[in-house]
């Protein structure tokens, strides 16, 4: 979907990295409580989980970061932040995806404001110390020179599955090359599911689409309840 | 988002260790940004680390650090165990500490990462520590078991102690590694126990010596000396350095 004379900036291709220090290392996205369940137990199904994922989560987290993008780029008063940050809470119903969110966004805030600082980015932080993550990877992406909706998006869908899939990695011992083939499989997807999220981005942000996958909700809360009783490798 | 908060019954929880409470979100209508401010920056407690491979001593060190600084220091601890709350679960247990002193860190299984490559997540649970506590003089970090290559991100904290044991063999400093050769302070743990395992304590040390240079090297056994006298006066020089260096911790 991408023109082909485009390029894609060093600050999207360093957000996607995942050697950028922003805390999503220790997030699986439910990949953990799945494979405690015995949902995953090799290739084939975390290539299954992580469809499922970019289409429910990713999908949502692309909306959002290609809606800050775009809201940064063209500047908008600093309690546009609020109403994003509160109409991505509203399409989460899950505390825990919720508290996962914050989580990472809180990092990478905290690791954008030494590596992009920007006047938006600023005004984020003053709106709250925690933000949601797709929120904070817009701004960042969104406030540089560089700017693209489509290309926050892809570096946000690819960000909701290239954690899964290092965390299978981790807790499953599986071949990283199968893995990492997973994750590139989906790259198709991932474009159409970032175009889609740019054509949306300048919606206000009651009216940006909502995405629902209640069995990533539940694997989120599940997450947290047992790592209360018997303890989880990962944050989420 | 935090193992430690004790659930009771529905729609609140209780830090009963800090003696507040708050509604816990399982209402989906209930969403908001965190209401917590951004951490002050300026003057904060030194972070000293402790790192090590897995067995050598760390937790008992901190422990005994605990015990020993409790009274005189301001001082909190962040965990960072591969699997539960474990070390953290220790610590509170041994009553060195009040409970809401210790926070613990989920890794993702790479106990490295999380004190070096990525530090988000320590870095979160100090600035937990520095909101609950506003005046503390020392966070110390203890490290998840790990390898030799191990090291604290300076950026997390500002001197380390890297702990090896005899019991794990005689020549862990000859193999180096950025813990053994850059850790602040080398201690050299369960000095009890060389006999028995046919440690040559006096090769270990020189040995030690040789890789560190100038860097200090210690030597205890916390069995003869539960306070860990030596580590502890090191921690209080760290602790006045820093203050001479930045200024009292204050709010």
């Amino acid at each position: 979907m991408t023109p082909a004379m485009s390029t894609v900036s060093l600050a999207t291709l360093a957000l996607a990295d995942s050697r950028f220090p922003g805390g999503g290392h220790a997030h699986s996205g439910g990949l953990e409580e799945a494979v405690h369940r015995g949902t995953v137990s090799g290739s084939e199904q975390l290539a299954e989980f992580l469809h499922g994922r970019l289409h429910g989560a990713g999908a949502q987290a692309a909306v959002f970061a290609a809606a800050a993008a775009h809201a940064a780029a063209r500047g908008v008063p600093p309690d546009h932040w609020s109403l994003l940050d509160a109409e991505l809470d509203a399409r989460t119903p899950a505390p825990a995806q919720r508290a996962a969110s914050r989580a990472q966004g809180r990092g990478t805030l905290r690791a954008g404001r030494s590596a992009l600082p920007s006047r938006a980015l600023d005004e984020l932080h003053a709106t709250t110390g925690s933000p949601h993550h797709p929120v904070v990877v817009g701004v960042l992406l969104g406030a540089g020179a560089d700017r693209s909706p489509a290309d926050t998006a892809a570096a946000m869908a690819y960000l909701s599955i290239s954690g899964p899939a290092s965390a299978a990695v981790r807790l499953l011992g599986l071949d990283p090359f199968e893995a990492n083939a997973a994750v590139t499989a989906l790259r198709a997807e991932t474009e159409r599911i970032a175009a889609e999220a740019a054509r949306t981005a300048g919606h206000r942000p009651g009216s940006l689409p909502a995405t629902s996958s209640p069995a990533l909700d539940l694997l989120a809360e599940q997450h947290q309840r047992h790592h209360r009783e018997e303890g989880r490798l990962f944050a989420s | 988002m935090q193992a430690e908060h004790q659930h009771q019954g529905h729609g609140q929880h209780v830090h009963g260790q800090y003696g507040h409470r708050h509604p816990v979100d399982f209402d989906p209508t209930s969403a908001g940004p965190d209401p917590f401010a951004p951490a002050a920056s300026g003057s904060r407690p030194v972070r000293i680390g402790i790192g090590g491979p897995v067995g050598s001593g760390k937790t008992a060190l901190t422990a005994a650090l605990c015990r020993t600084l409790g009274a005189e220091l301001e001082l909190a601890v962040v965990t960072n165990d591969i699997y539960t709350t474990e070390d953290a679960d220790f610590l509170r247990q041994a009553g060195v500490l009040d409970p809401g002193r210790v926070e613990a860190v989920q890794t993702g299984a790479c106990p490295h990462t999380a004190i070096r490559d990525d530090i988000t997540a320590n870095l979160d649970a100090v600035e937990r520590l520095q909101q609950r506590y506003a005046s503390l003089d020392l966070v110390l970090v203890e490290s998840g078991g790990d390898n030799l290559t191990a090291v604290f991100s300076r950026g997390l904290a500002d001197v380390q102690v890297f702990v090896v044991d005899v019991a794990g063999g005689d020549k862990v400093p000859r193999k180096g590694g950025p813990g053994v050769t850059t850790a602040d302070l080398l201690v050299v743990n369960k000095v009890d126990l060389a006999e028995r395992v046919g440690a040559d304590m006096a090769v270990m040390l020189a040995d030690a010596h040789r890789m560190r240079g100038e860097l200090a090297v210690l030597a205890q056994s916390l069995t003869d000396d539960p306070a860990a006298s030596a580590a502890a006066d090191w921690v209080r020089r760290q602790v006045a350095e820093h203050r001479a260096a930045v200024g009292p911790s204050a709010e």
